[in-house]
């Protein structure tokens, strides 16, 4: 175990490194959501929008800039034709357990961002805070486990830019239903207590969806 | 001392049902070395890769075995280097860093690997470009780095692919030196046409004479 987080870490270094110097996901990860903020802004104008609205767009924001991010960790390493070296340095579950944590922490960065401009913009309330962290943060764990997986499946295929969305979509929908409705009902102020339901339902399926990504990486990784 | 042998029993692979080898079967072991040979198309390519554990055979089987003990699919990858014109380090990482990330990787001990990476480097006239980023390096520059990837972890199997491909006189000495190394201690096998190279092993198999 310790052997697999130690050769993991070395490969989110190497990516993180390799990220800080050619800034392949950060520059485009950034642009959208700037874009979509921006876009959101527009369209809202003076009104005055309802916190639940504003949840399901803070979402799309989200899930759609995850979309246009994340599955680059393996396509990068399909397109540069350096994911050979890695399948003849280090065993499968290292390799997805690295890049779980980049996009993690690539994930966290990001919302961060999101959050602070979607607040600044949109006049985004959240009550329940310590509540709407805990789901936001579950929720990410899910999308972006999710996401590393679906990831690995599309850098083997042809059209990789239009396969993510197709394949990410039915996948992400249990998460994504539960997790809106999670962090509606935070931001308007639900007791922590009277969401754990929705809490236990996030858990789950981060916890589901880890495991089985790491018990179908290997027929993934190899070809 | 530990022998390790490598048995390839009827394999044959396709592709996208083009069939590509046919039956080929071999084995090879410690102190023995192999030259893979045959026209563009043969299936050179395809037989290291199977033999790397990259790509699965269709049909057949290929056994590693130590002291005639199997040694397990996911276990294999230790043992190999491989240099391959389809195999890139990261253009982003120095030629220290790409060494650095991959030794460290393959290796299980906390020794300091610098000594070993400088003193390849020396080797391969690559020292004083040791800081720079890969992408600024030349073909043959880079193929020479390829190689230490290949042998910086002592593999027991060594396979090449076209190990000449684009290096000047140091590089193809280096070729020369890593494969009498590799005959001392290990499996060689090259994928070649190349009669300097097929010179360099002992035995040599004809894909060919299997189609």
């Amino acid at each position: 175990m310790s052997e697999l987080m130690h050769t993991s870490l070395m490969i989110f270094k190497k990516d993180f490194t390799s990220e800080l110097r050619t800034r392949y996901a950060i520059n485009s990860l950034v642009m959208f959501v700037l874009v979509t903020i921006s876009i959101i802004r527009f369209a809202i104008g003076d009104e005055k929008i309802d916190n639940e609205i504003l949840t399901g767009l803070l979402w799309i924001v989200i899930f759609f800039s995850t979309t246009s991010g994340l599955s680059r960790v393996f396509v990068k390493e399909e397109e540069k034709e350096t994911s050979l070296a890695l399948k003849l340095s280090t065993d499968p579950s290292s390799v997805f357990v690295g890049k779980l944590i980049f996009n993690l922490v690539l994930t966290f960065i990001l919302n961060i961002l999101i959050l602070i401009l979607f607040i600044a913009i949109t006049g985004y309330q959240i009550k329940n805070l310590s509540g709407f962290i805990i789901t936001v943060l579950i929720g990410n764990i899910g999308l972006v486990s999710a996401s590393t997986i679906i990831a690995a499946i599309i850098s083997k295929a042809n059209s990789k830019g239009t396969l993510y969305p197709v394949l990410s979509f039915p996948v992400l929908l249990p998460l994504l239903l539960t997790v809106i409705n999670a962090t509606s009902l935070a931001s308007s102020g639900i007791d922590t207590e009277r969401l754990s339901g929705e809490i236990q339902i996030l858990i789950s399926y981060s916890v589901v969806v880890t495991v089985a990504s790491l018990m179908l990486f290997r027929y993934v990784w190899e070809d | 001392m530990s022998n390790i042998n490598i048995i390839c029993d009827k394999i044959s692979k396709t592709y996208s049902g083009k069939l590509i080898l046919k039956d080929i079967s071999f084995s090879i072991s410690s102190h023995q070395s192999l030259s893979i040979t045959g026209r563009n198309g043969s299936g050179k390519t395809t037989l290291i890769k199977l033999i790397a554990n990259i790509i699965r055979p269709s049909n057949g089987r290929i056994t590693f075995q130590k002291n005639n003990a199997d040694i397990p699919d996911d276990k294999r990858y230790q043992r190999i280097g491989l240099l391959s014109p389809y195999l890139n380090l990261y253009d982003e990482l120095t030629a220290f860093e790409n060494l650095s990330f991959f030794y460290k990787l393959r290796s299980s001990s906390n020794l300091n690997p610098d000594e070993k990476i400088n003193s390849l480097l020396q080797k391969a006239g690559l020292y004083e470009k040791r800081n720079e980023l890969i992408k600024n390096y030349s073909s043959g520059m880079k193929q020479k780095l390829k190689l230490l990837f290949a042998v910086i972890h002592n593999p027991e199997i060594l396979l090449m692919d076209e190990p000449r491909t684009n290096l000047d006189k140091t590089g193809i000495d280096m070729i020369c030196e890593i494969s009498a190394e590799q005959k001392k201690h290990g499996i060689l096998i090259i994928a070649t046409n190349d009669e300097s190279d097929k010179k360099l092993c002992d035995d040599s198999l004809n894909i060919e004479d299997y189609n």
